[in-house]
């Protein structure tokens, strides 16, 4: 979902093993993902708005990372810990501002 | 008239000691000039002390392992003997240039910084606060809103509020337990990740009535007549309670943000300096972008390639600010290392 409030559906094969932060920073997306993927700095944080069932719960590390983030809930996650799955068709998110 | 800080006349001016704006001190001591280093953390050492202080790195040449926080360390011992200049905890706002084609910096603490190269450092830019959306924020910041505890004294007897849950919010919640008249901790939820024994001194302290708890907490929204007087919180239990409180702290990590780079008339494209790859200088005259802040054909951010980049910018700079000096170079063998 964009700013504005419209949404983009975002086309990706399941089987490339990336995460969804990769695949966004590669599609251009305001996502900055500074750690690489390593859950270490929350700038590629998502709100899932919906499917958030679907996804597997969040790690430790993962979650130490949504604590240091002022406007996460329960449903913000790391756009770099999340795989992309055949399960995750379907989801509608949107890039955390303040991520 | 603001008050200034410092005013500092030096050969090169660093902006940003993460790494690379160490290693080109280095380089620029090799060849007798003489560096300030500003940054806007209080602490040297860019990404790897803020980020990663403790994760290995494993592609630094001759270390087949070395920490983050220990390689920074290592090169501020290698940068010792020039005895470089730091501006800690100040972000440079402005670049202006003189009649003789010097630089002068200005920092947001109004320090000035007189230099005849500019060698920009500055990697993914400052790194800021991570502002939550509260209304009123803003407004409220220098008056009663602080995004980090400078002089804890500033809070004695006072009411403080604090929001967040990583170790830095522990830590300045059980400091100004004793300092602080009231000091409440807000955290969205209810249990803290942050170090186990902190996580429970936090705990034992609310128990115990010394300060307050919010958990699953938020607060909204600020109000005051020209300072903070009160939060309105959000809990489950009451959609919006107020409570007094002459500081609010929200203590959420910090951010990177390109900052006031943008506006000092370079190039920048997505966020990177575009430089010549022979030198790395940059479209203004004696300003040179090397690490992460650059960009050019095949870039890698990497520390090692950001090393390379500090060599060959300082060697230009050399010629730049001495034109009529052959620039005789050898190995720091055959040089040894010869310091101010
Ligand atoms: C999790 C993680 C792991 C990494 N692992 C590796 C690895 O294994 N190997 C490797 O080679 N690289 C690694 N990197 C990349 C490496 O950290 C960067 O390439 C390196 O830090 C770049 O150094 P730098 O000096 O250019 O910038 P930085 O380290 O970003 O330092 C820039 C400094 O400039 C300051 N600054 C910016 N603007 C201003 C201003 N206007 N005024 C004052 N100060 C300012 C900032 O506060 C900052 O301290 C990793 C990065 C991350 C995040
Ligand atoms: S990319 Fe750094 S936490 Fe995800």
């Amino acid at each position: 979902m964009n700013a504005d409030g419209s949404q983009e559906p975002l086309e990706v094969p399941v089987n490339i093993n990336l995460s969804l932060m990769e695949v966004l920073r590669a599609g251009g997306y305001p996502i900055a993902g500074t750690c690489g993927g390593i859950a270490l700095c929350a700038t590629c944080a998502v709100d899932i708005l919906s499917g958030n069932e679907q996804l597997s719960p969040a790690g430790d590390q993962e979650l130490d990372m949504l604590d240091l983030l002022p406007q996460s809930t329960s449903a913000t996650r790391l756009g770099c810990q999340l795989r992309l799955r055949p399960e995750m068709d379907g989801m509608v998110f949107r890039i955390t501002p303040a991520g | 008239m603001e008050e200034q800080r410092e005013n500092i006349e030096t050969d090169i001016c660093v902006v940003g000691a993460g790494p690379v704006g160490l290693f080109a001190v280095f380089e620029a001591g090799l060849l007798k000039m003489r560096c300030q280093l500003i940054d806007a953390l209080p602490q040297v050492g860019g990404q790897l002390s803020e980020i990663y202080p403790h994760k290995p790195i494993y592609d630094i040449p001759g270390y087949p392992q070395i920490l983050g926080q220990e390689l920074v360390d290592r090169l501020m011992e290698q940068i010792a003997p020039f005895r470089p200049g730091f501006t800690l905890g100040e972000r440079v706002e402005t670049i202006n240039r003189n009649d003789d084609g010097s630089l002068t910096l200005m920092t947001n603490e109004h320090s000035t910084i007189n230099c005849k190269v500019l060698v920009i450092a500055g990697g993914l830019g400052c790194f800021e606060p991570r502002k939550p959306a509260i209304d009123g924020l803003t407004e409220f910041e220098g008056k009663g809103v602080a995004y980090l505890v400078r002089n804890p004294e500033v809070f004695r007897d006072r009411n403080v509020v604090l929001a967040g849950g990583g170790d830095s919010a522990l830590d300045w919640t059980i400091f100004l337990a004793d300092i602080a008249a009231k000091v409440t901790l807000v955290h969205r939820g209810d249990t803290f990740r942050g170090a186990p024994d902190s996580a429970e001194k936090v705990f034992a302290l609310a128990k115990g009535g010394k300060i307050d708890l919010l958990l699953q907490a938020h607060v909204s929204a600020l109000h005051g007549d020209g300072r903070l007087q009160e939060l309105s919180i959000l809990t489950p239990q009451s959609p919006v309670a107020r409570i007094a409180a002459d500081h609010f702290i929200p203590l959420f990590g910090l951010t990177p943000k390109l900052g006031p780079i943008a506006e000092w008339g370079l190039a920048i494209t997505q966020s990177a300096i575009p430089v010549k790859p022979e030198d790395y200088s940059t479209n203004l005259d004696a300003v040179y972008a090397i690490g992460d802040i650059n960009t050019y054909p095949g870039k890698l951010k990497l520390i090692l390639c950001g090393f390379h980049e500090a060599a060959l910018a300082m060697q230009s700079a050399f010629k730049y600010i001495y034109p009529a000096e052959k620039l005789n170079f050898k190995y720091t063998t055959v040089y040894g290392i010869n310091t101010f």
